[in-house]
């Protein structure tokens, strides 16, 4: 039940692009997507009734081993977040660009204007 | 538990589809952040407390870019006319690939068995098992991001650089006689 | 640009250095409790984002200036360059965490881990010079009236 829905949020997101005529809403549609993804990946990586990947004083290696959830995908998705805000301020970037050049946020219109 | 991921699922799907289809772009903003902190709430439940700061502050800052982007400037509605075919084809599109998706996850493990319990040479049973001696570090994260997988820390680290320096340099300041933009 | 009331400058007078204490400890106790260099380095980036919204750009690039951040940033993506290459030539490898292998230290301590906080901090100091600068660069004038802006951006200096 719950992949379903991550996946319609990514849909969602895809929905918002895809129809979405200012730039800034296709921003937050782009952003919508890659939290979905970034969702998508640590449900595949949990275990039921598991606990954090942290070791702590308390360890013994034959009770932490078959509980704590797979680290793996959340090491990638830590990298990914922070990917994604680099990412949103070249969109960003742009797009102040494009509204210097053209005077509107509108993507019809400047396919209108060109040059 | 299981309940409560489904509720904030769908909280997150009505913040987003409001941030969509509203007309006042800092109300559309302000939804994206609820949709960001449900989120780093789910990744709280699903056991990734890393995750969940990390998502929560690049949220905030996330937040802070996108209103200086457009509200800061005097541009609060969105206007124009809407394109009725454009979004009947794309909400068929959207429901087909639904359906797909749902005939397709039937082939992924069950949630909550992942696949390293099927496994068990998997690299995620040799992090956990060799991950405190190997590396000497507590968190197994941080030693899977830079011990186990730090080449793509590095690719990771150069995306980053590359990305703000291109956001840098499409910033510049143009000269006020109206010549060539001092590139 | 201006900052904001007197009542929001004295209080980020105050909790910009809590945050930005915060952001250490997150980067420094990395490899033992949850957090790691990106966390810490996006929280240290909002501290000094924090003062540009509430004292205005000019009081936070005094602070901070845009020259000494582009230079931090660039210094902090050698300096884990440049751990990664000192692995190959003392441990046999690209980024083998030699530090650990040679002089273990021990277990949940501060300095222990080998490479590990020593890339956490390389990676934090790089991710907060980037984001600084980017919060910095989007600050324009506000615009009044619906006019335009000449003044697109500052950098004053490289």
């Amino acid at each position: 039940m719950v992949y379903p829905l991550c996946v319609l949020l990514f849909l969602v997101g895809l929905y918002g692009a895809m129809t979405q005529k200012n730039l800034i809403k296709i921003i937050i549609s782009v952003t919508i997507m890659e939290y979905a993804v970034n969702l998508l990946l640590i449900l595949i990586g949990y275990r039921a009734g598991g606990i954090a990947p942290i070791i702590d004083r308390t360890y013994e290696g034959a009770t932490f081993t078959p509980v704590s959830v797979d680290p793996f995908p959340q090491a990638m998705v830590l990298t990914a977040i922070v990917i994604s805000l680099g990412v949103l301020a070249l969109l960003i970037a742009i797009s102040l660009r494009l509204y210097h050049r053209y005077g509107t946020y509108d993507i019809t219109e400047i396919r209108r204007l060109r040059g | 538990m299981s309940t409560l991921l489904v509720l904030l699922f769908v909280f997150m799907i009505i913040a987003a589809i409001v941030a969509i289809h509203t007309n006042d772009l800092l109300s559309a903003v302000i939804s994206l952040g609820a949709v960001g902190f449900g989120s780093s709430v789910a990744f709280l439940l699903l056991r990734a407390p890393d995750v969940a700061i990390t998502q929560i502050v690049v949220e905030v800052l996330c937040l802070v870019l996108l209103i200086r982007a457009t509200v800061w400037r005097g541009i609060r509605t969105v206007s124009g006319s809407r394109d009725t075919f454009g979004m009947a084809v794309s909400g068929v599109l959207v429901v087909i690939l639904l359906i797909f998706t749902i005939i397709a996850f039937e082939q992924f493990p069950t949630f909550g068995d992942p696949v390293m319990n099927r496994i068990a040479d998997a690299p995620a049973n040799d992090y956990i098992r060799n991950g405190l001696s190997e590396t000497g570090a507590a968190n197994l994260v941080g030693a899977v991001l830079l011990d186990f997988r730090a080449y793509d820390t590095l690719g990771e680290a150069t995306v980053l650089f590359t990305a703000i320096i291109g956001a840098l340099a499409l910033l510049r300041r143009k000269s006020r006689s109206g010549e060539q933009p001092k590139e | 640009m201006k900052g904001m009331s007197i009542i929001v400058r004295t209080v980020c007078h105050w909790v910009s250095a809590f945050i930005f204490l915060y952001g250490l400890c997150i980067v420094v106790y990395g490899h033992l409790t949850p957090g790691g260099g990106f966390a810490g380095g996006v929280i240290l980036a909002c501290a000094f984002g924090l003062m540009v919204l509430a004292l205005g750009k000019e009081s936070a690039v005094r602070a901070f200036p845009v020259g000494s951040a582009s230079k931090l940033d660039s210094i902090g993506a050698l300096l884990f360059l440049i751990i990664a290459i000192l692995g190959l030539f003392a441990g046999g490898g690209f980024f083998v965490n030699f530090l650990q292998k040679q002089h273990p230290g021990e277990e949940m301590a501060l300095f222990n881990a080998g490479i590990i906080p020593l890339c956490n901090i390389a990676i934090a100091i790089k991710v907060c010079a980037s984001l600084f600068l980017a919060v910095v660069v989007f600050s324009v004038l506000r615009v009044v009236g619906g006019g335009s802006d000449d003044e697109f951006a500052s950098e004053e200096e490289e």
